[in-house]
C-alpha cells in the first residue's frame, strides 16, 4: 500500500484547503483589493515623503517588508498603523500605486477584528467616541464627542481651558441639531458592522 | 446660479465662521445655496480608519439624499467631507460588488450623478477671477498670506482632480485678486497632523510649529486655508512663539468685498487676527 505524504497528491477533500493556506500578504491584499502590495520595489520613496515616519514604530516601508515576511503580530500591534494620519502622500507619489494609506486603514481594521486592539489607545478611543457621537445624533456634537472621549482615555483636564474658551464664543454647543431620520443613520452601522 | 450645499458637521461647531462666510460670499456672488436634506456626518477620518465599508456607506447617504434634488452641483467647503464624498463616489463607481451592497444597506441607489465641489473650485472657475476681483472694494494690501491647501482637497489626485497636487495654485489666485501679496512657499500641501490632535496632541504640536515657522520664513503676515481641522490644528495648536493669525479663505474674500461679517468671524479664533488687520487698516 502506498503510503500518503501529506496532502500530495492534492486531492479535493485535502485537509489543507485554500482558507489556511493564506498568507498575511494575501489578507491584506484581498482587504485593500487594489495594486498588489508585491508589487512595491522598496524605493522608499513613500517614507521619505510621510510626515509621520519619524515617530512610527516602524515606516511605511519597513511595514511592507514586514507583511511580505509574513510578521502579522508585530504589524497589527504597531503604533505604526495608529499613527498614521491618513495624508495620502504616500499613494500619492508611489511610482508602482502601492496604497499604503488604503494599507494602513486595512491593517487597522484587521488589529480591531481580530482582537489586538490598538496600541495606541486614545487614538481608538477617539475614532469610537467620534463613530459614536454619529450613531447617536447622525452628526457630529463637538462637545458631547469630546467628553465621551475624555471618559474613554481618562485624559480629562488637557485642553479644558481651550474647550471653556470655545464654549464661551459659541463655538461648542451643548446641543445641535441632529439628523432627523436617524434610524438610517444606525441601519448603516448596524449593517456594516465589523467587529 | 443655484447649487446644494452640505455643510457638515465641523461649520456647525467650531468651525461656524467658515459657514458664516462661505454663505455670505456666496450670496455676494450671486450663489444660492440649498441644504442638502436631512444631511448626516460623512464620517470623516475615523470611519475610514477603522471600517471600510462604514467609511463608504455614511457619505453614500448623503449623495443619495443630493441626487434627488435637480441641482446636479453639491458645495461642500469642508476639505475633509469632501475628501471622503469624493473618495465614496471613487469607490462606488469602480467596484460594482460594492455599489450593490451599499445601496442595499441605503436601501436606496447611489448613481454618482452629483458634482462634489470645493468653494474654491466654484468661486474661480463659475464665477471667475475676473468678476471676483471686480467685486472689491478694499484690496488686502499689507496682507501677506501662505495660502495652505493640506492633503485633503488634494490626495489622492485621481480621486479629488482638484488643482496640481505638489503645487496647487487655484487658492494663491483667488487670494491674489483680492490684492493679497501672496507668499510663495514650500508647505502648501503638507499634513497638519488631522485628528491626531487630540490624540496625540505632542505629535501635532511639532507639525504645526514647522509649518508656521516655515510660512514665516517665506514672509508670510498669515496662514489662509479651506479645511476646518488645519485651521484647528493651526490656530489652537501652534505654539505661542511661532504662532500666526489663521484665516479661512471666505472670511478674506468677504473681507475684500466689503461685506458685513469679519470683525464678528474674527472674535471666534483661538490667535486674534484684529491687531493685523487693522494695523493694516483693513477693518
Ligand atoms: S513608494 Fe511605493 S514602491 Fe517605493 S517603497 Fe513605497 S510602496 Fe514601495
Ligand atoms: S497616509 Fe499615513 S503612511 Fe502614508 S504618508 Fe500619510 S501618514 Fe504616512
Amino acid at each position: 500500500m502506498v503510503k500518503s505524504f501529506g496532502c500530495w497528491p492534492l486531492t479535493e477533500d485535502c485537509e489543507t484547503n485554500g482558507e489556511d493556506m493564506k498568507t498575511f500578504l494575501d489578507e491584506v491584499n484581498e482587504k485593500i483589493h487594489g495594486v498588489p502590495i508585491q508589487r512595491c520595489y522598496h524605493c522608499r520613496k513613500c517614507t521619505a515623503g510621510c510626515p509621520l515616519a519619524s515617530v512610527m514604530e516602524y515606516n511605511p516601508n519597513k511595514i511592507i517588508k514586514m507583511i511580505q515576511l509574513g510578521m502579522k503580530e508585530k504589524v497589527l500591534g504597531s503604533s505604526t498603523i495608529w499613527l498614521c494620519a491618513s495624508c495620502e502622500t504616500c499613494i500619492t507619489r508611489c511610482p508602482n500605486e502601492v496604497d499604503i494609506a488604503r494599507m494602513m486603514d486595512a491593517l487597522r481594521e484587521m488589529a480591531i477584528v481580530s482582537g489586538v486592539g490598538a496600541r495606541e489607545k486614545n487614538v481608538l478611543h477617539f475614532h469610537e467616541a467620534f463613530l459614536a457621537n454619529i450613531r447617536s445624533n447622525g452628526r457630529i456634537n463637538e462637545t458631547m464627542m469630546t467628553v465621551n472621549y475624555k471618559l474613554k482615555s481618562g485624559d480629562l483636564f488637557s485642553d479644558a481651558a481651550m474647550g471653556i474658551s470655545m464654549f464661551m464664543k459659541g463655538k461648542l454647543a451643548l446641543i445641535s441639531p441632529k439628523t432627523k431620520d436617524i434610524q438610517s443613520v444606525r441601519g448603516i452601522f448596524d449593517k456594516t458592522k465589523n467587529a | 446660479m443655484k447649487v446644494q450645499y452640505y455643510p457638515g458637521c465641523s461649520l456647525h461647531g467650531t468651525a461656524k465662521e467658515y459657514d458664516q462666510s462661505v454663505k455670505a460670499v456666496s450670496r455676494a456672488l450671486g450663489i444660492e445655496l440649498k441644504e442638502v436634506e436631512d444631511w448626516s456626518c460623512c464620517g470623516a477620518t475615523s470611519a475610514h480608519a477603522t471600517n471600510f465599508k462604514l467609511s463608504v456607506a455614511l457619505p453614500a447617504r448623503n449623495l443619495a439624499a443630493a441626487e434627488k434634488s435637480d441641482l446636479k452641483d453639491v458645495m461642500v467647503p469642508c476639505a475633509a467631507c469632501f475628501n471622503r464624498f469624493k473618495s465614496a463616489q471613487h469607490h462606488l463607481a469602480g467596484d460594482a460588488a460594492l455599489k450593490t451592497e451599499v445601496e442595499k444597506i441605503l436601501g436606496r441607489k447611489v448613481e454618482g450623478t452629483v458634482s462634489v465641489r470645493n468653494p474654491i473650485d466654484i468661486f474661480c472657475k463659475d464665477i471667475g477671477l475676473d468678476t471676483l476681483e471686480g467685486k472689491v472694494t478694499r484690496k488686502l494690501t499689507g496682507l501677506k498670506p501662505v495660502s495652505y491647501y493640506g492633503c485633503l482637497l488634494l490626495r489622492p489626485p485621481e480621486v479629488c482632480q482638484f488643482d496640481d497636487y505638489e503645487n496647487p495654485v487655484l487658492l494663491d489666485k483667488l487670494l491674489g485678486a483680492m490684492g493679497a501679496d501672496v507668499r510663495p512657499w514650500s508647505y502648501k500641501t503638507d499634513c497638519c497632523g488631522g485628528s491626531l490632535t487630540i490624540s496625540r496632541t505632542d505629535i501635532v504640536i511639532k507639525m504645526v510649529d514647522k509649518l508656521v515657522a516655515m510660512a514665516r520664513e517665506a514672509g508670510a503676515n498669515c496662514v489662509v486655508t479651506a479645511c476646518p481641522v488645519c485651521m484647528a490644528n493651526l490656530d489652537m495648536r501652534a505654539s505661542e512663539n511661532v504662532r500666526l493669525p489663521v484665516f479661512y479663505f471666505t472670511e478674506l474674500v468677504a473681507l475684500a468685498m466689503g461685506l458685513q461679517g469679519p470683525a464678528s468671524w474674527f472674535k471666534l479664533h483661538n490667535v486674534d487676527p484684529t491687531p493685523l488687520v487693522s494695523g493694516l487698516g483693513l477693518l
